[in-house]
C-alpha cells in the first residue's frame, strides 16, 4: 500500500461525507426540536437537484448562481408543506409519522418520473470545477476541494449561529426541553418553522451539489435516505458536530470500503450503524 | 367483594365475546373461495394475495399487537423463501419440507434478533430493523455462491404437493396451497391474539412502562411475539418461492418491508383481518393500475398512505368499524 492512494482516499471519503453532511444536518435538527420523523427530506434535498438542472439545461443559469435557487426552493417548498400537512401530526405517534413522510417520498418520486423522467440529469459544471491538481503526490479533484470548502464553511457558520445569536439560543433551549422554553416565551413553533425551511434549504444545496458525484434520477429521495438516517442516528438527535463527525465517519468508511475491500461493498456500513447503535442507541453525540 | 368478582367476571365475558366468530367472518372465508369459481383466470393474482396476507398478518403481531414498528421484516420474509428454494434447487423438492425448513430458520433468527429488538424503542429500533434488512440483502447478494445473486436463484424446482398435486400454471394448485396455509396461521393467530399472552401484548404496546410493574415480563413478551412474527413470515416467503419456483433478490429489498408495512396500515394495524384486507385492496389496485401505468404506482400509493394518515388513523378497518357504530348508535 503506497501513501498516495491513502490520503487520496481520505480526502475522497472526507468530500463525500461533507456532502452527507449538507444533506442530512436539516434532518437531524428538526428530529430533536420536534421528533418529528421526516423520511422526505430526501425529497426536497432531489427539489434542489432537479432546480438547478432545470435551472441550467433550460435557462443557461451559470451553476454557482444556480445554488442559491436550489437552497430557496427547497426551503420554500418545505415551509408549505410544513404548515399544511406535518404540523397537525407532531403529536401522533411516529409510525403515523414515517408512513406519512414515506408517501410523501413515493408521490416525489412519481412526480419527477413524470415531469424530468426516469432518465439521468447531466449537467455541465463549469470548467474551473473540473480537472484536478497534484499536491505532494495526492490527486485532489477540484470539484471534491469545492465541496469541502462548501461543507466546511456550512459547519463553520451553523456552529457559529447556534452559539452566538439570539436564534441559536432559542434552537439549542428548544431542541433542549421543548416545554421549557415554551414557558419562557420563546415561540418554538416559529423557531422550528424557521429550522426546518433552513435545513431542507441545505438539503436542497446538497441535492444540487450531488449531481456531479453521484447522478440525479427519480430514485434519488430514496437512495440517499438510507445513508441520511445513518448519519442522523449515528450522530445524535439535534446534534451538529454529531452529524459533522458522524457524516465525515461514514463517508471515509464509505470510500474506503468500496477502494479496499470491494466484495464485502456497503455491507460495512451497515454493520458499523447497528453496532454503533447497540453501542450507543441515542448515537455518538446524543444525550437521550 | 361481590363488586369486584362481578366485575371480573364482566370483564371475562367481554373477552369470551370477542373469541367468538362472528358471521362476517364466516362469509370473509367463505367469500375466499369465489375465485375458484369467477375468476379462474386470476387465481395467480390471487395466491399472491394469499401470501401478501399472510406476512402482513405477521407484521400486525409484533406493529398492530405489541407495537414494535419494523422497516426491515422483509428479511424474515426472504430468509423463508431462500431457505425453500435452496432446498428444492439441492433436491429437497417437497412443499413442506421446504415450509418448514423456511420457518425453522427464519424462526430461528428472528429469536436470535429479539434480544436486540426487546432492548430498543422509537428511532433507535426503526434504524436497527432497518440496518439488519439491508446487512441480510448485501450478504444475500454477496453469497451469489449460495443464492446466485443479483440474477436470482437458479433451477428451483418444486414437487408435488402430497405426492400428487403439481403446480400448474393457472394457479389452482398454488391458491389452494396458499389459502390453506394462510386460514391454519389465521386460526393459530387468532387463537394467541384471544389469549392472556395476546392481552399482554396489547399492554405492552399501550404501555410499556406500566405492564412490568403489574407482574408481565415485557422483554419476554417481545421476544416470544417477535420469534412467532418472524416463523410466519418465514412460512409466507416459503409459500412464494414455492408458487412462483422463484427467488430473487427482491424479497428481501426495502420495498418489500416498506410494502408490507403500507398494507397493513391501509387495513388497519391491531385488527386480526387489517392485514388480510389491506393486502386485497393493495393487489388489487397494484394489478390494475400497474397496467396503465406503471411508473406512477408509486403516486397513487403515496397519496393513498398520506390520505389514511390524516383522514383514517385507524386503517379501513377503523374507519369501517367507527361508521357502523355511529350507525348503530342513530338508531337505538
Amino acid at each position: 500500500m503506497t501513501f498516495a492512494p491513502v490520503f487520496g482516499v481520505l480526502f475522497d471519503g472526507f468530500a463525500y461525507g461533507m456532502l452527507l453532511f449538507l444533506l442530512s444536518v436539516g434532518l437531524s435538527v428538526t428530529l430533536g426540536m420536534m421528533n418529528f420523523v421526516n423520511l422526505a427530506h430526501c425529497a426536497f434535498a432531489m427539489l434542489g437537484g432537479y432546480a438547478t438542472a432545470t435551472l441550467m439545461n433550460g435557462y443557461g443559469w451559470p451553476f454557482l448562481a444556480t445554488l442559491p435557487m436550489a437552497f430557496l426552493a427547497a426551503a420554500v417548498a418545505s415551509v408549505a408543506f410544513e404548515r399544511i400537512l406535518y404540523r397537525p401530526l407532531y403529536r401522533a405517534g411516529e409510525l403515523d409519522q414515517v408512513l406519512l413522510t414515506i408517501g410523501l417520498t413515493f408521490m416525489s418520486v412519481a412526480v419527477a418520473a413524470f415531469f424530468f423522467t426516469t432518465a439521468q440529469q447531466p449537467i455541465q459544471t463549469p470548467s474551473y470545477l473540473r480537472g484536478s491538481f497534484t499536491v505532494m503526490g495526492v490527486t485532489l479533484g477540484a470539484y471534491r476541494l469545492f465541496l469541502v470548502a462548501v461543507g466546511l464553511a456550512v459547519a463553520l457558520i451553523l456552529a457559529l449561529g447556534i452559539e452566538y445569536t439570539r436564534f441559536g439560543a432559542q434552537v439549542r433551549a428548544a431542541v433542549d426541553n421543548q416545554r421549557m422554553a415554551r414557558g419562557l416565551g420563546i415561540n418554538v413553533d416559529g423557531v422550528f418553522a424557521v429550522t426546518f425551511a433552513l435545513g431542507s434549504g441545505l438539503a436542497g444545496l446538497g441535492g444540487a451539489l450531488a449531481i456531479e458525484i453521484v447522478g440525479l434520477d427519480p430514485h434519488f429521495a430514496f437512495a440517499f435516505l438510507v445513508f441520511v438516517l445513518i448519519v442522523v442516528s449515528v450522530g445524535g438527535l439535534g446534534s451538529i458536530a454529531g452529524s459533522f463527525a458522524a457524516a465525515v465517519l461514514l463517508g471515509i468508511s464509505d470510500q474506503a470500503g468500496k477502494y479496499y475491500v470491494p466484495a464485502v461493498g456497503s455491507f460495512l456500513i451497515y454493520l458499523v450503524m447497528v453496532v454503533m447503535l447497540m453501542w450507543r442507541p441515542a448515537g455518538l453525540f446524543g444525550r437521550r | 367483594m361481590a363488586v369486584t368478582a362481578s366485575a371480573a367476571l364482566d370483564a371475562r365475558l367481554a373477552l369470551q365475546a370477542q373469541t367468538r366468530w362472528h358471521p362476517i367472518e364466516f362469509a370473509f372465508w367463505a367469500a375466499t373461495l369465489l375465485p375458484f369459481l369467477l375468476f379462474p383466470n386470476h387465481l395467480v393474482l390471487a395466491s399472491q394475495i394469499a401470501i401478501t396476507a399472510l406476512f402482513a398478518l405477521s407484521l400486525d403481531l409484533i406493529l398492530g399487537y405489541a407495537g414494535i414498528v419494523s422497516l426491515g421484516h422483509a428479511a424474515f420474509f426472504g430468509l423463508g423463501a431462500y431457505t425453500a428454494g435452496i432446498l428444492s434447487v439441492h433436491g429437497w423438492g417437497d412443499p413442506f419440507v421446504g415450509l418448514a425448513a423456511g420457518a425453522a430458520l427464519a424462526g430461528l433468527a428472528g429469536y436470535a434478533t429479539s434480544f436486540i429488538i426487546a432492548r430498543f424503542r422509537h428511532l433507535t429500533l426503526i434504524m436497527i430493523t432497518l440496518g439488519l434488512g439491508f446487512l441480510l440483502l448485501e450478504a444475500a447478494n454477496q453469497a451469489s455462491w449460495l443464492t446466485g445473486g443479483s440474477d436470482g436463484l437458479q433451477g428451483v424446482r418444486i414437487g408435488p404437493l402430497l405426492g400428487r398435486f403439481t403446480f400448474d400454471l393457472y394457479g389452482y394448485t398454488a391458491y389452494a396451497y396458499s389459502l390453506i396455509v394462510l386460514f391454519v396461521v389465521f386460526l393459530m393467530v387468532r387463537r394467541l391474539i384471544h389469549s392472556p399472552f395476546g392481552l399482554s401484548l396489547r399492554g405492552i404496546r399501550e404501555n410499556p412502562l406500566r405492564m412490568p410493574a403489574i407482574g408481565a415480563p415485557s422483554a419476554a413478551h417481545i421476544r416470544k411475539v417477535y420469534t412467532i412474527a418472524a416463523v410466519i413470515a418465514g412460512i409466507a416467503g416459503a409459500v412464494l418461492a414455492q408458487t412462483t419456483s422463484t427467488v430473487s433478490l427482491g424479497v428481501l429489498d426495502f420495498q418489500r418491508s416498506a410494502e408490507v408495512l403500507i398494507i397493513l396500515v391501509l387495513g388497519g394495524a391491531g385488527r386480526l383481518y387489517g392485514g388480510l384486507v389491506g393486502a386485497i385492496i393493495f393487489m388489487v389496485a397494484r394489478d390494475q393500475f400497474s397496467g396503465i401505468a406503471p411508473q406512477y404506482w408509486y403516486f397513487w400509493i403515496g397519496l393513498l398512505l398520506v390520505a389514511v394518515v390524516m383522514f383514517l388513523p385507524n386503517g379501513i378497518l377503523g374507519g369501517v368499524a367507527r361508521l357502523t357504530q355511529s350507525w348503530r348508535g342513530k338508531t337505538s
